[in-house]
């Protein structure tokens, strides 16, 4: 067997004592340091304390445990911290590679900035060098024009003195002759006679060249103002047009004072323009004020027009100030409505005139037989009214009698069962007396002493009560079928008040008939001898 | 319309003025006819070649022009037998033309050396000195009071007015231009339009008195001005320059109002396109005969066309002129305001296909026509808004705001219309080729008719 110790395999024998291995002092000494108790039974002693070191055992093994549980957890998080490492070495080249790659884009960019910034300054630079050419070329163009000029000047002089020279030549050489050879001559074409030429003949001519001139200049004054007059008329009436269209609604102080300047100007205006008369009106103020008024005027009714707009483009837009914009097919339907409302209400106050006409103006005949036939229409009614008043008496009448017939035989039955009532207690008490019990003496002695009393007591009460109970039962027999007639009577024709008691006796009267009954169905003495006591009891 | 056979002319043919006689000279033979039926009136033989021919304003005189010979011949309608000749002698003659009152004749001498004044009532004789070369350097007012001379001395430019009546100067100024390339009078007579070459775009106003109203200049450096044209009414005066647009100026403070554009690309709904198409002539094969006739034949070879209404947006044909060539085939170079102030029609010279007809009471391009031939000429009825517009086809197209029309000019063989002159009542109009003319009528209803008449 081996074994691990220190380091260095040990083969055991396990047969061989285990004292024989080095000796316990080592294991000692290594837990006295880690902080165990001695293993030795007593200091220095070589017996060992084997409980301590079961106890040493057990804690190296607890140590143990909790050794290990820390190395896996330290393995665990070891392993964590390096999967999140690769994780963050990875996320980081990744990174590295876009900002490299981001680097080298803003370079490509830079570069293609740069060479688009010098392909400007080369064409701003060949525009300029262009510029500079046509400026030359236009110098050129007007020197050499100068210089054509020039030259053209002197070939021209040259020229008329050539011509001049050879004129004079030929005109040396030919004989003069007559140059015109005419039949006779013609007369003139206005039959005049050709005038010498004086200066009078010259102012003439000054003074028809001027005249034709000023007939001009005047024909065309005549028409500039016959337009300037047409214009007026127009503006004038574009004024007023323009005044009328803008609406004369509330404006702010300053405007109205504005809008009453303006107001005050133009009638001053058309005052004056109407005034004086319009041809020939055209200083330079009226003119002015002319056109400055129109421009206000106009301006104004720019702005309410785009006012307009404005709210006809938000209407459209969906953003409505109901109070104040409504859309225009409701306002042609209300105003549709309208008309026919009125129309209807001018119908119906027509008919109704005409009513009231003819009843104002009817004859008296008329009238009374109109009021006859009201009262007859109204006589016929209440007649009506009554038949089916009398209908609905005699029915009742019948149903009273009927039901007085049937109270009278209650009456008399009920009579009848009374007697037999009385007899059978009688009886029955009779018999009773005779089979008593000892034990309830005392109780029941009591009784019994008094129940004859009671007894008869009571049935006295009972008969004196049944005649009372049975002669309102019997004598107010009108009393109660009225009394129920008055109830299921719609006329109310008896009063119903003094039969209220009798109502109540009768509802009493029906419990005891009931309980009664109750008491011969028990056949027993108890419920008698309750029956007794409740009677007895008010 | 109604169209007269073609007649043999060798130089353009003129209306009268006034009344219905119609001059036209072939060779050196100058025949007078009546307009409405083109008979022969009167027959005159000038000593050369005419080169030109004017009526009188009055209509009793014509004067013929043979430039090679330095003559000018007058002829009297009323006294066929009344002659008169002036001869300019070694000064040469490059143009000559009647004043307004019909009793003058301004001959200007070669090298524009002066420009004479001879009178048929009395024997005097004015010149002007240094007139100027250019296009248009005389101009005188509708009322035929004054008469402006463009004039230039020392290289400077000159504008001098005269009064008709007795040839008086009565106002001489100078103008600030480089090169006065034109001037003309507003039909009301008291304003001049002067503008300058085309190198340099400048357009000035002058009151009748000489005085500089104003002065207008789009911009600096490209071509300039090509042509102006005022409108009958002297409330608008349109420039039409080299840079294709035409810019309106207004007689009150003659600044612009407005320019039209003229793009090879219409893309305004509002605009009518209206373009002429060809249609091939339907031949009845039954009514073929041989040989066949006349008729037929042209009418077979003859090709027909009539106006489409294009839908916008239309391109136009347009021609890219050629760079290095001096008076580049660029621009508006046509313009022409109608008789009644409403319409403007102008050409644009690269876009040589179409008339482009501008409303100026919208101030908006209204019709585009678009022909097949590039244009040659348009003139405007002087009494409706009417435009005939040639093509040098034989074929005339005459647009109004009503619509347009292709009109045919009946007859065999080419006859290619290079110019069209109405007539002053606007009834009829004459229209010209090198070596022919033709008189259309218009009926004043729709109706349609061809009267033929023997050749002279």
């Amino acid at each position: 067997m081996l074994f691990l110790s220190f380091g260095v395999w040990w083969e055991i024998d396990p047969v061989i004592d285990l004292i024989s291995l080095p000796s316990p002092l080592v294991f000692y000494q290594e837990l006295t340091t880690m902080g165990f108790p001695s293993i030795y039974a007593e200091p220095k002693g070589k017996e060992l304390n084997l409980v301590c070191i079961i106890n040493c055992m057990n804690e190296l093994l607890v140590l143990q445990h909790k050794n290990l549980r820390a190395q896996e957890e330290v393995e665990i998080q070891h392993l964590k911290l390096g999967s999140d490492m690769d994780h963050l070495q990875n996320c980081y080249a990744k990174l590295k590679e876009q900002l490299e790659l981001s680097k080298r884009e803003i370079v490509g960019l830079q570069e293609r900035d740069r060479q688009l910034q010098s392909k400007n300054r080369n064409l701003h630079q060949l525009l300029k060098n262009e510029k500079d050419e046509v400026q030359k070329l236009q110098n050129i163009i007007s020197s050499r024009a100068t210089q054509y000029n020039h030259d053209m000047k002197r070939k021209e002089r040259e020229y008329n003195k050539l011509r001049e020279r050879l004129h004079q030549l030929v005109m040396n050489k030919k004989d003069k002759k007559l140059a015109m050879e005419v039949l006779n001559y013609v007369g003139r074409a206005d039959g005049k006679r050709g005038a010498w030429r004086t200066d009078k003949t010259e102012a003439r001519n000054e003074e028809e060249m001027y005249k034709v001139l000023l007939s001009d200049y005047e024909q065309r004054q005549k028409q500039l103002l016959l337009e300037n007059a047409e214009l007026k008329k127009v503006l004038q009436q574009m004024k007023k047009d323009i005044i009328s269209l803008l609406p004369p609604q509330k404006q702010k102080p300053k405007e109205r004072s504005e809008d009453g300047l303006v107001l005050s100007d133009q009638e001053e205006d058309i005052g004056e323009l109407n005034k004086e008369n319009m041809w020939e009106l055209s200083c330079e103020t009226v003119r002015e004020q002319l056109t400055n008024s129109i421009r206000k005027q106009w301006r104004m009714l720019k702005n309410h027009v785009e006012k307009l707009d404005n709210q006809v483009s938000r209407g459209h837009s969906g953003a409505w100030n109901e109070k104040d914009v409504i859309s225009r097919e409701d306002h042609e339907l209300e105003t549709g409505k309208l008309e026919l409302e009125i129309q209807q209400c001018k119908e119906m106050i027509k008919t109704q005139q005409q009513l009231l006409q003819q009843q104002l103006t009817c004859d008296d005949d008329t009238t009374l037989l109109l009021q006859d036939c009201y009262l007859l229409e109204e006589r016929e009614r209440l007649q009506e009214e009554w038949r089916l008043f009398r209908e609905q008496k005699k029915n009742f009448e019948k149903e009273r009698k009927s039901f007085t017939e049937a109270a009278i035989r209650l009456g008399l039955e009920r009579k009848a069962f009374e007697e037999d009532r009385g007899a059978w207690l009688k009886h029955q008490f009779l018999s009773m007396t005779a089979d008593c019990k000892p034990e309830n003496t005392t109780a029941s002695a009591f009784l019994r002493s008094s129940d004859p009393d009671i007894r008869l007591v009571k049935s006295a009460s009972r008969q004196r009560r049944l005649p009372s109970v049975l002669s309102p039962a019997v004598s107010p027999e009108p009393f109660q079928i009225s009394q129920y007639i008055a109830q299921n009577s719609v006329a109310s024709e008896k009063p119903a008040a003094d039969n209220m008691p009798n109502l109540w006796v009768e509802g009493d009267d029906k419990e005891e008939t009931e309980e009664c009954t109750k008491s011969w169905e028990d056949s027993g003495v108890g419920p008698l001898f309750r029956n007794l006591h409740m009677e007895q009891l008010p | 319309p109604w169209f007269l056979e073609v007649f043999k002319a060798r130089i353009l043919p003129q209306l009268s003025p006034v009344l219905s006689p119609q001059a036209s000279c072939i060779q050196h033979r100058l025949v007078v006819r009546d307009a409405s039926s083109l008979q022969i009136l009167q027959l005159y033989t000038c000593l050369d070649q005419i080169q030109y021919i004017e009526w009188s304003s009055d209509s009793l005189f014509i004067l013929c022009a043979m430039y090679k010979r330095g003559i000018v011949q007058v002829w009297s309608l009323e006294q066929p037998d009344w002659h008169c000749k002036i001869d300019e002698g070694s000064a040469g003659l490059v143009a000559s033309c009647w004043s307004p009152d019909g009793r003058h004749i301004l001959n200007t001498t070669e090298f524009h050396l002066r420009i004479t004044v001879w009178s048929l009532c009395t024997k005097s004789v004015s010149y002007i000195k240094y007139p100027k070369a250019c296009q248009q350097g005389m101009a005188f007012t509708k009322d035929g009071r004054y008469m402006a001379v463009a004039e230039r001395r020392d290289c400077k430019d000159f504008i001098s007015i005269f009064v008709c009546n007795n040839w008086q100067l009565l106002r001489h100024f100078d103008t600030e231009t480089q090169d006065l390339f034109g001037i003309e009078w507003a039909p009301n007579g008291c304003v001049l339009a002067a503008w300058d070459t085309c190198l340099e775009y400048k357009v000035l106003l002058y009151s009748l008195d000489g005085r500089l109203l104003s002065s207008y200049r789009a911009y600096e450096w490209p071509l300039g001005v090509k042509g102006i044209a005022w409108s009958p009414s002297s409330q608008f005066l349109a420039i039409g320059s080299f840079d294709e647009k035409v810019r309106i100026l207004n007689h009150v403070t003659w600044k612009k109002i407005t320019e039209f554009d003229h793009p090879a690309t219409i893309s305004s709904k509002k605009t009518i396109v209206y373009k002429e198409v060809e249609k091939s002539p339907t031949v009845d094969t039954e009514r073929l005969t041989f040989p066949p006739t006349r008729a037929l034949a042209s009418s077979l070879f003859s090709t027909q066309s009539k106006y489409d209404i294009s839908q916008v947006p239309v391109s136009l044909q347009y021609i890219k002129p050629v760079a290095d060539r001096a008076n580049p085939k660029v621009g508006v170079g046509m313009l022409a305001f109608s008789a009644d102030n409403c319409f403007l029609a102008t050409k644009n010279d690269n876009i040589p296909n179409a008339v482009w007809i501008w409303d100026i009471r919208k101030l908006k391009l209204s019709v585009v026509l678009e022909q097949l031939c590039t244009i040659q000429a348009f003139q405007w009825d002087p009494c409706q808004p009417r435009l005939a517009v040639c093509t040098g086809s034989s074929r005339v197209y005459l647009w109004s705001p009503a619509g347009c029309v292709v009109v045919q000019v009946p007859g065999e063989g080419d006859f290619q219309i290079t110019s069209i002159s109405w007539h002053c009542s606007g009834d009829s109009m004459l229209l010209l080729s090198k070596e022919n003319f033709c008189v259309c009528y218009l009926e004043r209803e729709e109706r349609k008719g061809v009267k033929t008449c023997c050749p002279v």
